[in-house]
């Protein structure tokens, strides 16, 4: 019995849920492509061949152009369950193109990324009309199954399914148990294929092509370069000016003391003393100035203790229980280490300044070829990477490593900032350990 | 007092023989690197050992853990680390054995050269010794839901002085009160902290240790 009932679920796990999946995946394609592909077609033909006529087609085509995009965006999403990922392809929109404009056309038109869609739209239609059969197959081969042919027979209703057209005989209507069974079985079995075939022709078409991918790649690369040697310049400058108005100024200060310690030697042993007390006294201030501003380039502890070890001396620091999991089976690349832990240094001083929460947590991960960060805390939430903000400045310094940083601050809490850097790790080291701090 | 050094900037390891010294301590080996560390000490046995935290080969934590293996092959040896930075993580590191006779200074501290050379009798007598910004990052921390709670904003204050290994005198000096009402202080936060009557110096480091723990109050001992 129990073994009837595991067979059961086993079925439903491996079969149905997945057959009723693909078989909704189906009729959302078809019912998408059949209502708006042919209609957006018609509508961009329209447009464009309004150009010559009135002119309308200048403003009209970038209109109907979004609509198409949109579209297409959706089949791209669409797109990941059939296992493909699709980015998007298009160029940025110059500065000032509004609807209507002249700049907003010549944008729309020489991007060869509307002219792909448009050509996908009726072909990419006649597949996703095809999806339709793997809704429709399932579900008349469930017609049979359930016996609805049966049924009718009996109540002596003229009624066709299959083969049989009409059902004339009781084996007939028995034959139907069988045949819906093989439809069903076929229709799940070809509804995944369908899907498949939709979203890999969609391929062909929608995705980027391989110099509009490497165009889009040189143009994150310039913009993220730009900010980077910005950031650099601007740090320093800081350090620069730091260091003129703090420690070195001290030590001229402290030169000054010493010197004329050493004129007044013989003569008034009380005025030394007084200078050099002062003496000491600055040269410590010039320390702990030096101390703070080597924290801010890279701290000692990432020296010498890595990455894990300075998050730890990081958790200690805020005011608040902070749980450290760490997985990293080595080390990381020591630019990325030192932009992972400024970024978890900004993410726990706001922990400590505004969430409000009780306790943190900081996982360190490394997998496949992804050091994942994650920063949390049971707060009141609302986090945002405003632009001029720390998270933001946090965001810009990773995507100088092509890292990402997400966001997940709902009001209420909890507070969740998940960053993610593609690195290798060296010198491999088997300890994965957590503590809390 | 015999003293073992291990520094490997010669200026300062110097600077540090020279004013110890000065004031009657024998320093009996002065090393400059991470290796040479533990066979220095098993074979003077000093009454009290001075170790950078950073040191070749590596330049990272070399000295500290030459220090926390020396306490685990020589126990209740006598450490003060010096260091031109300090962190907490260290300082636990440091105090985990429950023994007492450790310091933890910035090397800044150096130059008060009495004070220096007090820290340096008062860790070879078994008392501990942690630098005043270590203490000052505690207080900056909001506190959590631990026994340290419970302790009035004075005891804190009392405890945060034993940190930095001032005798019950000292603390009375600092605070302008008298010794006894000192020791009321010290035994009210012994039972608040609820520690078990023991010898004064190693219920002085588990209180310290306690302090240095926060808010987690697992790690108290039972």
């Amino acid at each position: 019995m129990r073994s009837v009932d595991a067979s059961v679920r086993v079925l439903l796990r491996t079969w149905l849920r997945p057959g009723a999946v693909t078989a909704a995946q189906g009729l959302l394609i078809a019912l998408l492509s059949l209502t708006t592909h042919v209609a957006l077609f018609v509508l961009s033909l329209a447009a464009l061949v309004l150009i010559p006529a009135f002119g309308v087609g200048f403003a009209l085509f970038p209109v109907v152009t979004a609509g198409v995009r949109v579209c297409a965006g959706l089949h791209r999403r669409l797109a990941r369950w059939g296992g493909v990922g699709m980015a998007t392809p298009y160029l940025p929109a110059p500065a000032g193109a509004q609807f209507g404009t002249w700049r907003r056309f010549r944008w729309v038109v020489s991007d060869p990324a509307t002219w792909r869609d448009l050509a996908w739209l009726l072909p990419g239609a006649v597949t996703g009309a095809v999806c339709l059969a793997a809704f429709a197959l399932p579900l008349y081969g469930l017609e049979g199954l359930i016996g609805v042919p049966l049924v009718l027979h009996t109540f002596d209703v003229w009624y066709g399914y299959g083969p049989f057209w009409p059902v004339d005989h009781l084996v007939e209507a028995l034959l139907c148990f069988p045949l819906g069974a093989l439809l069903l079985a076929v229709g799940v079995a070809a509804g995944r294929w369908l899907v498949w075939l939709h979203v890999t022709f969609a391929g062909f078409f929608l995705p980027p092509t391989r110099s509009a991918e490497l165009a889009l790649r040189v143009r994150q690369l310039t913009v993220t370069r730009a900010e980077t040697v910005d950031a650099q310049a601007a740090e320093l400058r800081r350090i620069e000016r730091d260091l003129h108005d703090g420690a070195q100024a001290r030590l001229v200060a402290l030169s000054m003391s010493i010197g004329l310690a050493e004129q007044l030697v013989r003569d008034d042993p009380e005025a030394v003393r007084r200078l050099l007390a002062e003496a000491r006294e600055t040269s410590g201030q010039a320390l702990a100035e030096l101390r703070g501003l080597v924290r801010g380039i890279h701290p000692p502890v990432l020296a010498e203790r890595g990455l894990p070890g300075a998050v730890r001396a990081l958790a200690l620091a805020v005011p608040l229980p902070v749980d450290v999991t760490v997985d990293l089976p080595g080390r990381p690349a020591a630019p990325v280490e030192s932009a992972s832990y400024f970024a978890v240094a900004e993410a726990l001083a706001n922990v400590g300044k505004h969430s409000g929460a009780t306790r943190a947590w900081v996982e360190l991960r490394h997998t496949g070829d992804r050091l994942t960060v994650v920063v949390g805390d049971d707060g009141r939430g609302g986090a945002q990477a405003t632009a001029g903000g720390g998270l933001a400045g946090t965001g810009r310094r990773l995507a100088a490593f092509d890292g990402t940083m997400t966001v997940t601050s709902p009001v209420g809490g909890p507070t969740v900032i998940s960053m993610e850097l593609p690195c290798e790790l060296s010198s491999p080291r088997t300890s994965p350990s957590s503590g809390t701090g | 007092m015999r003293v073992v050094i291990a520094e490997d900037l010669a200026l300062l390891r110097d600077g540090l023989t020279r004013i110890l010294e000065a004031f009657g301590c024998q320093v009996v080996a002065a090393v400059d690197n991470g290796p040479s560390v533990l066979p220095a000490l098993t074979a003077h046995r000093p009454d009290v050992a001075v170790i950078d935290v950073r040191l070749p080969p590596t330049f990272t934590d070399e000295g500290l853990q030459a220090a926390v293996r020396a306490r685990a092959e020589l126990p209740g040896l006598p450490v003060l680390v010096l260091s031109q930075h300090v962190e907490q993580l260290y300082a636990r590191e440091l105090l985990a054995d429950r023994r007492g006779g450790v310091g933890y200074l910035l090397k800044d501290r150096v130059s008060h050269v009495d004070q220096f050379v007090d820290a340096v009798r008062r860790v070879a007598a078994g008392g501990t010794v942690m630098d005043p910004e270590v203490v000052a990052q505690l207080l900056a921390r909001r506190a959590g839901a631990g026994p340290l709670d419970e302790l009035t904003a004075r005891e804190r204050e009392v405890l945060g002085l034993m940190a930095e290994g001032r005798s019950n005198a000292a603390v009375a000096a600092r605070l302008f009160v008298t010794e006894k009402a000192v020791d009321k202080h010290i035994n009210s936060i012994f039972s608040k902290l609820r520690m078990p009557p023991s010898g004064d110096d190693n219920r002085r480091v588990l209180a310290v240790l306690a302090y240095l723990d926060g808010a987690d109050t697992r790690r108290l001992p039972s």
